[in-house]
């Protein structure tokens, strides 16, 4: 079976050495299936192991956060940010304050900045790491997952300490941070970076060595730069078929311009390398964490003049994050009101996952399920 | 045929060093707290649902119903009744309903409060049979607990015995020890 280029529509356009004209059926992944970690619904239509078109069914966990961003008003609409993709809240949470404080011309302090660009790495490295052991646990293997829970929990409790949630955090105000981060958060944040450097050692030498996991996803779901373009894939998924295309660089936000870091990116496309885009991405955010920490100026965290009833002023405006799973983008119309009278939310997982029905065709299933995982998926960001 | 001879021996090779990762797991200490015989402390900005608190001063809930907790809040899950009592200065609360079905807990009441006058419990085991035990009075929930408490001297001052009894609580709810 060799990949297609195009999406077969009509199973009787498929040439017969492709499998055309055989016996097909139709094989319902989820919503409940444990292979898509949420309520995402793939429809795929199956030439006994092969996968003839795959097509996913969105919209089981719709909440209308979109509407909802448009009956409250800009603060009210905080603590939905973590709700979207509840593993990288930090990121969207700060692309919500972003928006707001650009149009309002807020200027958060200096120390509010660097605290941002902390927890936001730190909330990528706890993401990833479970991206991690899910795609481990995708693929068969379930002992990287405890390993991987076991890095993670060290971030959620230092998370916990100064921001009271452990997954929807809410932490980030127009305007600042909810809190100031206390002396002890630094210190185990510190010690978090030594501990961290020699488990990515360690991961390395248990999963990315394995020769029978390297065998499962080398040449595995191979993603073309022309794909990524077509479906405006961002994040990983891009930087593994070798387009260093990260919104930390490409439109540098928060104090992100002054840490000195690389964004890793391989040329082969296939989910190896989007496996190794993250798994080196984590060393690169212990980088910018230890650099932040010895830069960390300090100060109020709160900027001075936030008014508490925050009106726009009319226009369009926009600001976008890197977050854990690519470019997430908030724009806001205002109509000078305190209500946003349009909140667009560009996310990520959509444009990632719209890619999976053109690059899974003629896999074998087992394959296909892992080039999803290798996607990183959030099915709320999905239907958000 | 010499390529694949390496990559056996390279494969085998790197499933012996997966191997001895695995076993030195078994040296280390182990990580799992054993849940509910042992609890974890919470942290300090534990964000669990909200509660009333009490004025040292009068032994009265500090509230006096600006609403403007009920005004932050992005569920509507926050319904306070004030009312002026004779003789006082300050309205005062009456009833407060929290319905704890909608909250997010993402403490806007709380940062909207200028006076203190709630905060948020550290009450963590929240589970319950029906969905009226999540529409919560909170004030009634407070003076059924000054019930509960006698008054007791604290520094040398008679406070009711309540606000030792809540803020003991508060400080420390994690010793539950359930051995």
């Amino acid at each position: 079976m060799t990949t297609q280029e195009t999406i077969v529509s009509n199973l009787a356009d498929v040439p017969r050495s492709n499998g055309g004209g055989v016996e097909t059926f139709v094989l319902n992944v989820g919503p409940q299936h444990p292979a898509t970690h949420g309520v995402l619904r793939v429809k795929m239509t199956m030439d006994g192991e092969y996968v003839l078109r795959a097509e996913p069914v969105c919209g089981y966990i719709h909440r209308m956060h979109e509407k909802m961003g448009e009956n409250r008003t800009y603060a009210q609409f905080l603590p939905n940010t973590s709700r979207i993709d509840y593993l990288s809240a930090m990121t969207y949470t700060h692309a919500w304050a972003g928006v707001v404080e650009r149009a309002a011309k807020i200027q958060p302090p200096p120390r509010a900045e660097y605290v941002r660009v902390i927890t936001s790495e730190l909330n990528r490295i706890s993401s990833h790491l479970v991206w991690w052991g899910a795609f481990l646990l995708d693929l068969g293997g379930f002992t990287p997952l405890l390993y991987a829970f076991d890095d993670r929990e060290m971030i959620l409790d230092l998370l916990e300490r100064i921001t009271g949630a452990r997954l929807t955090y809410c932490y980030y105000r127009i305007g600042g941070l909810y809190n100031d981060v206390d002396e002890e958060f630094i210190e185990g944040t510190r010690k978090f970076v030594h501990h961290m450097r020699p488990r990515l050692k360690m991961y390395r030498e248990l999963v990315t060595e394995n020769i029978i996991f390297r065998k499962r996803l080398i040449d595995i779901g191979p993603i073309s730069q022309e794909m990524c373009r077509k479906y405006g894939a961002t994040g990983p998924v891009i930087r593994g078929s070798g387009i260093p295309y990260d919104v930390r660089k490409a439109e540098p936000y928060s104090a992100y311009p002054e840490f000195d870091f690389e964004i890793p990116h391989f040329r082969e496309g296939d989910s190896m390398a989007r496996y190794l885009v993250r798994m080196e991405e984590m060393a690169q955010s212990l980088r910018i964490i230890e650099q932040a920490l010895d830069k960390l100026p300090s100060g109020p965290v709160m900027a001075e003049k936030v008014p508490r009833v925050l009106k726009l002023p009319a226009g369009d405006y926009c600001y976008a994050v890197e977050a854990a799973r690519g470019r997430f983008m908030v724009r806001i119309v205002s109509d000078n009101k305190e209500i946003a009278y349009r909140a667009k939310l560009r996310t990520p997982c959509l444009s990632n996952l719209s890619l999976f029905e053109e690059a899974s065709q003629g896999m074998l299933l087992p394959d296909a399920l892992a080039l999803m995982g290798s996607l990183d998926l959030v099915i709320p960001d999905i239907d958000r | 045929m010499r390529n694949a001879v390496k990559e056996v021996v390279s494969g085998f090779y790197s499933l012996i060093v997966g191997m001895r990762v695995t076993i030195g797991q078994f040296f280390k200490p182990i990580v799992t707290v054993q849940y509910p015989h042992e609890t974890l402390k919470i942290a300090p900005r534990f964000r669990g649902h909200i509660e009333l608190v009490l004025d040292p001063a009068t032994g009265k809930p500090k509230c006096f119903a600006c609403k403007l907790c009920e005004r932050a809040c992005p569920s509507d899950c926050i319904t306070v009744e004030g009312a002026k009592l004779e003789g006082a200065k300050k309205r005062s609360v009456t009833a407060y309903h929290l319905d704890f079905t909608k909250c997010s807990l993402c403490g806007s009441c709380v940062e909207a409060c200028r006076d203190g006058a709630i905060r948020f419990s550290r009450d963590y085991n929240l589970a319950g049979w029906s969905k009226e035990d999540f529409i919560m009075d909170l004030f009634k929930r407070l003076e059924l607990e000054a019930q509960a408490a006698s008054p007791e001297k604290v520094d040398g001052r008679a406070v009711p015995g309540l606000i030792a009894a809540q803020d003991a609580a508060h400080q420390d709810k994690t010793k539950t020890d359930l051995k």
